[in-house]
């Protein structure tokens, strides 16, 4: 657990960063930090590792005043990872890795084993090991950086910005993949973002911060969305506060419709309704109007396929399954099981009644 | 006239003997590579001191400005304010080498503080973060990832001292200056062009041999055209990247 304790930073010139700061950050959990540019995001998180000293207050890691552990020791206890990345230009994707174990005086050999296995942990091809950072792309260099920081196996770690310089694409990647390497390793996790949306999705605990350093509220995603402490909380979660609360409500018991499905490659019989879900070995494919692809003898190609319906799991959130039925082609969600196999579709009116009357009851 | 100087070059007896090109040469370069290393020991862990704390940025700017101060004449001026107390040959030899130290430090320290300087910040920040001592940070981050800079000062340093180093046969200082000085004297023309040949060709020569250093002292990550080559030599198919739009040259 790492706590502040009436934690302000005023720098050298009078610019107050951070003020008066209360936040109690749990073991092994992720607690993200988000708030507007300049609020003091970088300056709280940098003053856990001791980077930028507290002008007053107390920080205490496992109940022991981090001002009294040495510096160097309490960072290679911390993994740190960059908005980008940071990596060392002259060093190799592996020496990069074992930068900590190395200070530690761990044995070549052993530094070797566990920069390889982070390489693939974190999701890189083996043949990246012996490359130089500028012959990585962004995304490969943010995933260095990560495995870098879990080199030494440290029970925190301090994230800036993580995935702010990559594009969307591949940081909802690592945002995923990151969130699985959490439910193995269950790290002390210390996020700053700027986007309300990655804090929402990663953060186990969310701490908004106003300018001047402020803490504005603190909670978990689905309390921050329902009871916004006050305007400037509910404004920075944005307009579509409700919809977004979806991704944290409980899932209500729905009924599962049964679908006219034809196997890809088969001709579709005659007289089916307007949608008929393609399926390929069992598992969805995407839609195809009958009246457009109905002809005798004809066989339902992969150029037929109306595609961009969402498809949503049995233990997806309402907001998932939601955005299954409303992105469909069809006006009705596709779910699947957990080996990805079509089970039945659901209808947006028909969760949204029973999300009303879940709300009715409470 | 150039069947002269070319004479004057290969005949064995302008080589041998404590005048000849050979023990000339030798001189030149001695004093060159004493000279420069003496300036390496004192510039680069300044250079890595400074750029390090950020602090006292008046002594590259001092060191500088100090480059504009006439080299002749300061080396004239030691020569006849300090050589007076020094004895015997010496007289003449340590307020060249010391002009010539002078005029060896500033590209050096400038080069190394440049060097430094131009690392990207959050490069230095994550080693700090790590856990590096400054001892460390200095050692095994930013001296290599200075080294292209710290070496091109060297370069620079090398060239002016090898150049300078032959006016400095005026003041006594032996070395490839002497035929030029020599050869003015005495009206022997062929003489004073081959000096004058033997000093271009060899800078030439140590540039080179630096050149060469360069490329192996600077780490292959910091290589220029590093990673087209590499990045070009070799493909991975790495399904977890294969549809990642941000393979792109580094920033
Ligand atoms: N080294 C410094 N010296 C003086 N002022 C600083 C320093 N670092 C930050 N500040 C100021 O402190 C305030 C908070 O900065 P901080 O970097 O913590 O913000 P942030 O929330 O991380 O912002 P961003 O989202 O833009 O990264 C800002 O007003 C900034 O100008
Ligand atoms: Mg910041």
């Amino acid at each position: 657990m790492i706590r502040f304790d009436g934690v302000s930073k005023v720098y050298p010139g009078g610019a107050v960063a951070v003020d008066n700061l209360g936040l109690t950050i749990p073991t092994g959990q992720i607690t993200v930090l988000v708030g507007p540019s300049g609020c003091g995001k970088t300056t709280s998180l940098r003053m856990i590792n001791r980077m930028v000293k507290p002008t007053s207050g107390t920080i205490t890691v496992d109940g022991q005043d981090i001002a009294r552990i040495r510096a160097s020791k309490l960072r290679r206890g911390m993994g740190y990872v960059l908005q980008d990345a940071g990596l060392f230009p002259h060093r190799t994707v592996l020496d990069n890795i074992g930068t900590v174990p190395r200070l530690l005086g761990w044995k070549r050999a052993r530094i070797q084993e566990r920069a390889r296995e982070l390489l693939e942990r974190v999701g890189l091809e083996d043949d990246l090991a012996d490359r130089y950072p500028n012959q990585l792309s962004g995304g490969q260099r943010q995933r260095v950086g990560v495995a870098r920081a879990l080199a030494a196996d440290p029970p925190v770690l301090l994230m800036d910005e993580p995935f702010s310089a990559v594009d969307p694409v591949v940081r909802d990647q690592l945002q995923s993949d990151l969130l699985a390497l959490q439910a193995d390793l269950s790290k002390t996790i210390v996020l700053v973002t700027h986007d309300i949306d990655e804090a929402l999705r990663l953060g186990d605990q969310v701490a908004v911060l106003r300018r001047g350093g402020h803490l504005a509220q603190v909670g978990s995603p689905a309390e921050l969305l329902a009871h916004p402490a006050d305007d400037f909380v509910a404004d920075f979660l944005g307009r579509d506060r409700g919809y977004r609360s979806l991704a944290f409500a409980g899932m209500p018991r729905l009924t599962l419709h049964a679908e006219r499905t034809v196997t890809l490659g088969e001709p579709l019989p005659a007289g089916g309704p307007p949608w008929v879900l393609v399926l390929d070995a069992g598992r969805p494919q995407g839609w195809v109007r009958t009246e457009e692809v109905h002809r005798p003898g004809r066989r339902v190609l992969v150029d037929d396929l109306e595609r961009g319906g969402n498809v949503a799991r049995l233990d997806s959130t309402p907001r998932e399954v939601l955005d299954a039925a409303l992105s469909s082609p069809a006006g009705r969600g596709v779910i699947i099981d957990d080996q990805g196999e079509f089970v039945g579709t659901v209808v947006a009116s028909e969760l949204l009644a029973l999300l009303e009357l879940e709300r009715g009851q409470r | 006239m150039i069947e002269r100087i070319w004479a004057w070059l290969i005949a064995s007896s302008s080589w041998v003997g404590p005048d000849g090109i050979g023990a000339r040469l030798g001189e030149h370069v001695l004093f060159s590579v004493v000279v420069v290393a003496a300036a390496i020991v004192v510039g680069v862990p300044l250079g890595l001191w400074i750029g390090h704390l950020g602090r006292g940025r008046w002594l590259i700017a001092a060191a500088n400005a100090a480059r504009a101060v006439p080299t002749l004449g300061l080396l004239f001026a030691l020569a006849l304010w300090v050589g007076p107390h020094i004895p015997g040959r010496w007289a003449f030899v340590v307020p060249s080498l010391v002009a010539l130290l002078l005029l060896a430090i500033p590209p050096v320290l400038a080069g190394t503080y440049a060097g430094v300087e131009a690392i990207d910040p959050a490069v230095r920040d994550a080693a700090r973060a790590m856990g590096m001592s400054p001892l460390r940070v200095i050692r095994q981050v930013e001296l290599p990832n200075a080294m292209p800079l710290v070496l091109s000062g060297v370069r620079s340093a090398m060239l002016q001292v090898v150049a300078t180093a032959t006016i400095a046969a005026y003041v006594g200082l032996g070395g490839l200056g002497r035929f030029l000085v020599d050869g003015l004297a005495s009206g022997n023309y062929p003489m004073t062009a081959g000096g004058a040949i033997l000093v271009a060709a060899l800078a030439l020569v140590i540039d080179a041999v630096l050149a060469l250093a360069q490329r192996l002292l600077v780490p292959a990550g910091l290589r220029e055209g590093g990673r087209e080559r590499i990045a070009s030599g070799r493909h991975t198919g790495n399904p977890a990247t294969a549809g990642d739009p941000t393979v792109s040259p580094a920033r």
